[in-house]
């Protein structure tokens, strides 16, 4: 019997043989936090121990409120600071870098074959890159500073085979949300996912990250692409070290497979107050909106604020919509002034921000009134996620979300082209 | 063993509802995130919830965020135990590492109502209310050690200390 991609990376690391089901202990080769160091650094002072074990394997990344919007913040990002500076932690990232989810890909963290748990349920992304990597608890990141060490059950693996191409107008968004619609919100819950098949490797990276980002509404413990000439090229100079992929053998052993046409996919929106609750496009178009969200860990990258450009280039955003964008980080923001893509949004009326997580937590900067509504590219609709519990959001991609600023109403981007 | 009263959810309670996103950057102890729980659920849950009290939902309990303050803000209420259908991964092993009982039973889960009164004995397995006793799944030996230190935390500071 063969092994799963999932198998064998948390094999080499257990040094054995695993399989689905097995619980294991594993020193883990990346621990990331982000502005929730500064609560797991008080956990961590419970320990009664004084210095993290593998400061090397600890990357911190503030993104959640940066600047931060209130004293309180700036306090937490201070503690954060002088905390790296006691622990001798060399990767740390300031308010500069960006969502730590892109951050750690462009800066050569998220490699084949590598054990990444993080302090954040989108941790999932990694997987487009070939690694696994998971979220975990604030408690068990302080005890795994402290000990370099965490229990991990093996996932059963459920495969997900795409084939065909996305017709105009449709995106890697689309699929996900497609997917969660037609399955369910747990439809993975505790298992692993592959996504695989004919027209995986035509999915570019940035497609794939969108997608293992959003394996974690489908409840995915993990959700992977296994690594291949599109990844080396896209690690080309950014990979910090070697590191050994692996993929899943043909006869490997996988729970369930699902198998879904690039090709016969429409636009996609997810209606409050949960990621499953799917519609096309056209059976929500009309809804008006207050609010457009473009960033996030989810469609932030450049082919994001690409897709978005390209609808509102020559068009402007309707008087009655907000529309803020948000580059998921510092590098995506140079690369889009670079490509004329931030001057088209900002000629059409957005409101462009620094990099960061946003509004989509409810932090801060573009928080939601009561009865207010969001289009956002983000991966969570949940009831008061964005502000007041009686605003709403929308969820979808890019293209959709560009079209429904135009429009001042969720719109179909297919009549934008 | 302990009495509690059952509070009763439908599925997939997701963490944004258990603990809303706009508090998870400010660090506050256990009993002021219990004012904080359920907020957007269910507005009388805070102040009515007490010590030994059980949660019982559907699938997919605490979807969402890694946020522990989705697992702490229950246990600050006294909150004895969520039953449900299925828990989301993050959720299930958060509330294991701050000493929570997450218990699956799909029985319980079908007949016990908002306000019923119910004894939840972790030690043999059961639930018992009027209507009826339901044995839940017992949890994986693995994590059993961590309860049974009270938490993550207590756990790895006397694995630590050994060292």
């Amino acid at each position: 019997m063969g092994k799963t991609l999932t198998e064998k990376v948390l094999g080499r690391k257990a040094g054995k043989d695993v399989q689905a089901g097995e619980v294991i202990t594993v020193s883990p080769d990346t621990i990331l936090s982000h502005d929730n160091s500064a609560a797991i650094i008080q956990e961590f002072r419970k320990l009664g121990v004084k210095k993290v074990k593998a400061p090397g394997k600890i990357v911190i990344v503030l993104d959640h409120i940066v600047p931060a919007s209130e004293e309180k913040y700036a306090q937490n990002h201070k503690s954060i600071r002088e905390f790296v500076a006691e622990q001798g932690i060399p990767h740390f990232f300031d308010i500069n870098a960006g969502i730590c989810h892109q951050v750690l890909p462009e800066q050569g963290f998220a490699l084949p074959g590598k054990v990444i748990v993080g302090s954040d349920s989108h941790t999932p992304s990694y997987g487009a890159l070939g690694a696994f990597a998971t979220g975990i608890g604030r408690t068990e990141t302080a005890c795994t500073w402290a000990t370099d060490e965490i229990w991990l059950r093996v996932p059963e693996t459920m495969r997900i085979d795409l084939s065909g191409l996305f017709r105009a107008g449709v995106f890697a968004k689309d699929l996900s949300l497609k997917l969660i619609g037609d399955h369910g919100a747990e439809m993975a819950n505790y298992k692993a996912v592959e996504f695989a098949g004919s027209a995986a490797g035509d999915l570019s990276v940035g497609a794939r990250l969108t997608l293992a980002n959003m394996s974690a509404e489908m409840g995915a413990k993990n959700g992977y692409f296994a690594p291949d000439a599109k990844t080396l090229k896209w690690l080309e100079g950014r990979a910090r070290g070697p590191f050994v992929a692996a993929s899943s053998d043909p006869d490997a052993r996988f729970e369930s497979i699902l198998a879904y046409d690039l090709g016969a996919l429409e636009p996609q929106v997810a209606c409050p107050h949960t990621v499953d609750n799917v519609k096309p496009v056209t059976a929500v178009a009309g809804k008006p909106v207050d609010q457009v969200l473009i960033g996030t860990c989810t469609n932030g990258r450049l082919e994001d604020l690409e897709a978005a450009a390209a609808i509102f280039k020559g068009r402007k955003v309707h008087s009655s919509v907000r529309v803020l964008v948000i580059p998921a980080s510092w590098e995506v923001y140079r690369e889009a002034l670079k490509s004329g893509a931030l001057a088209v949004l900002a000629d059409a009326g957005c409101v462009i921000l620094n990099s960061g997580c946003g509004p989509c937590l409810g932090a801060h900067e573009g928080i939601m009134a009561a009865g207010e509504v969001c289009l956002s590219t983000s991966n969570r609709n949940f009831r008061g996620r964005m502000g007041h519990r009686d605003s709403e959001i929308y969820l979808a991609s890019p293209a959709t979300a560009a079209a429904t600023a135009v429009a001042g109403k969720i719109a179909d981007p297919r009549e934008f082209a | 063993m302990s009495q509690g009263k059952v509070w009763k959810y439908g599925d997939n309670v997701n963490t944004d509802v258990i603990f809303p996103g706009r508090y998870t950057y400010q660090i506050m102890p256990p009993e002021e995130m219990a004012k904080h729980a359920l907020e957007d659920l269910d507005p009388e849950f805070a102040a009515g919830a007490r010590p030994g009290d059980v949660v019982v939902a559907g699938k997919n309990f605490g979807c969402g965020s890694s946020r522990e303050q989705a697992a702490a803000c229950l246990r600050g209420t006294g909150v004895q135990a969520v039953v449900a259908r299925s828990f989301a991964r993050i959720y299930f092993r958060n509330a294991i590492n701050l000493g929570l009982a997450v218990l699956q039973c799909d029985e319980a889960v079908d007949a016990l109502e908002k306000g019923d009164a119910v004894d939840l004995d972790l030690s043999r397995g059961e639930i018992r209310s009027a209507k009826g006793t339901f044995r839940f799944l017992p949890l994986p030996e693995s994590v059993i050690g961590i309860l049974e230190a009270g938490g993550l935390l207590e756990y790895t500071r006397k694995k630590l200390a050994k060292e």
